[in-house]
């Protein structure tokens, strides 16, 4: 691996994602788990449709949280996403997009981190690239956040 | 009313003597023409010409699904293809799918008995027949439809599905008789009274409707919503389709096996015993006169029983109740049927997919309604972790159960270690 490589490896952020079946108690089922093993969740989102939802993570222990919730009897997936700072401004976010759009990479999905960073508001990407999407964005002079910083921001 | 007067109250002496005669034939024929008899017949060390009597027929060994299945497509077929000219097949996909072939005098004598049910509902010419039996593969569909040419009725080639033009046809054509399923026949009505349309004023007089177990309180429903006289048909593709059975509207209660046709025995499901004629058991079905793939003991998998009491129509054929429950795992979803192991079949088919379901068939108004809850595994989310790959899957799931079964479930999936796996495949909350 070389250097270029796996300097974009690390900027990356690791995502838990749960399956949630449609019922009610799951999520709570789930959140139970987390606060048992002691992890801390830094920021969520849910995608629901109208049969399952899943359940998106970032947390400050990333293993654990992968292993004590697989013990459950959950579905966990490890899913790479990118953490960017944007500029807490009229078009922030828009000049990411505008970027990484210029160069055909996809957005799947997007969340917001709780806290700043600084003066600016950090925004997680799930990209079909990346890895690219980390090099462009990088290249434009976007700070990008990488995982072992966010996990114990 | 009759169709064939001569054969429909033939005395039960000759009846037996023609059952017996024609059966004598048809073993030969089998034995003789398709691989499958001989070795099984050479098996049970008999030959044709040890038939004797109708009481030998036990001696024979019995022909299940699973047999029609291990000589998909045409291994039980007794004449050469150039002598078919239809074949109408059961659901499922290949392999778990049984094909049934018709020579052109098969459709003839099919058509004969269709048009004796239509009689026995004391339809003439003058009626007009909404057919909403599914027109294909199925054989209700072309069944009645040929039945009612035969009767030089006037036939609407309704066919299923798109209930409200079904509604305005009933409304505006003036069918006098109506063949479907129970299920739609209710279904039906819902629908006409959602749309506002007054089915008391349908010019309807009888209902033929089957291909699916119903019971007393269902057809009580359908003949007073409707103000029709409903009525039982009874018929499976292995042995001919609609048409094997049928109650006449003079008795209103049992349906007479066309024995002329067909030898009828009652089982039981366990030991393969049979049972006297009035015990509750599995129907099995000899073919008599069939040409292009003979039955011989077919195992139904229907449970009913045998009416023996001579009924007041004047048919000396003997009569079967409604058919009570199945001997195997057997469902009847909206008139289509459907086992278990089919739905296994294109489970393990879509990749990554592990058979771990249940099935839970209710009602949704009248009809029968499919939910399917099927497994997330690892296999399936570890990779993708996404809410597309997920649907998609839900997707795929629901298009081919629709286009090898041709029932459209609703998919749910759930999470892992949820179904057990020693449990029930099947929850059927219908009966209660």
């Amino acid at each position: 691996m070389n250097t270029k490589r796996k300097g974009l490896m690390t900027m990356k952020v690791e995502q838990i994602s749960v399956f949630l079946e449609n019922k009610p108690g799951t999520l709570q089922q789930a959140t139970r788990v987390l606060k048992d093993a002691n992890i801390n969740i830094r920021t969520l989102s849910v995608a629901e449709t109208a049969n399952f939802g899943i359940l998106r993570l970032i947390v400050n222990d990333v293993e654990k949280a992968n292993t004590v919730l697989k013990d459950s009897g959950f579905q966990v997936s490890k899913t790479p996403v990118v953490a960017v700072e944007v500029p807490d401004r009229p078009g922030g976010l828009h000049s990411v997009m505008e970027a990484v759009s210029k160069e055909g990479i996809n957005v799947e999905y997007v969340y917001a981190f709780v806290e700043k960073s600084g003066e600016n508001a950090v925004i997680i990407f799930r990209f079909d690239n990346p890895e690219k999407a980390i090099d462009v964005l990088m290249k434009n002079d976007f700070t990008v956040v990488p995982g072992k910083k966010l996990y114990e921001f | 009313m009759f169709y064939n007067e001569e054969f429909e109250t033939l005395p039960r002496e000759a009846l037996k003597a023609l059952q017996l005669k024609r059966l004598q034939q048809v073993m030969q024929r089998v034995y003789h023409t398709v691989g499958f008899y001989k070795k099984s017949f050479d098996a049970a060390k008999i030959k044709p010409s040890d038939i004797k009597t109708l009481g030998d027929l036990k001696k024979l060994p019995f022909v299940t699904r699973n047999d029609m299945r291990d000589n998909y497509p045409y291994g039980l077929f007794s004449v050469p293809m150039s002598s078919i000219v239809r074949l109408h097949a059961s659901s499922g996909s290949s392999g778990g799918s049984t094909v049934f072939g018709y020579t052109k005098r098969d459709i003839e004598t099919w058509s004969d008995l269709v048009a004796r049910c239509l009689v026995a509902a004391g339809l003439t010419k003058n009626d007009i027949i909404h057919n909403a039996f599914s027109y294909g593969l199925f054989t209700g569909g072309l069944g009645l439809h040929y039945g009612a040419e035969k009767i030089d009725a006037s036939v609407i080639p309704m066919s299923g599905g798109n209930a409200k033009r079904q509604v305005s046809i009933l409304k505006d054509f003036g069918p006098t008789a109506i063949c479907c399923t129970p299920s739609y026949a209710l279904h039906l009505a819902q629908e006409a009274a959602a749309m506002g349309v007054d089915i008391k004023a349908f010019t309807l007089r009888v209902g033929i409707l089957g291909a699916e177990p119903w019971s007393r309180a269902m057809r009580e429903e359908i003949e007073k919503v409707f103000e029709i006289t409903a009525l039982d048909i009874y018929g499976l593709s292995e042995v001919i389709g609609p048409g094997v059975a049928m109650e006449c509207i003079e008795a209103h209660n049992g349906m007479h096996i066309f024995e002329d046709h067909f030898i009828v025995e009652t089982i039981d499901p366990q030991t393969g015993e049979v049972l006297a004629e009035g015990e509750e058991g599995e129907l099995v079905f000899t073919t008599l006169t069939k040409e292009a793939n003979p039955l011989i003991r077919y195992r139904s998998g229907d449970i009913s029983r045998l009416i023996k009491e001579p009924c007041r129509c004047g048919r000396s054929h003997i009569k079967m109740d409604r058919v009570l429950k199945r001997s195997d795992d057997m469902l009847v979803i909206s008139g289509t049927n459907i086992f278990p192991s089919q739905i296994e079949t294109i489970l393990v088919e879509i990749k990554g997919l592990e058979p771990c379901y249940q099935l839970i068939v209710d009602k949704a108004g009248a009809l029968d309604s499919l939910e399917l809850q099927v497994e997330v595994s690892d296999k399936i989310f570890s990779d993708s972790g996404s809410v597309k790959e997920l649907q998609k899957i839900e997707q795929r799931i629901v298009k081919d159960m629709l286009d090898y079964l041709g029932v459209e479930p609703r998919v749910k999936l759930v999470g892992p270690n949820t179904l057990s796996k020693a449990g029930d495949k099947v929850i059927d909350k219908r009966r209660t």
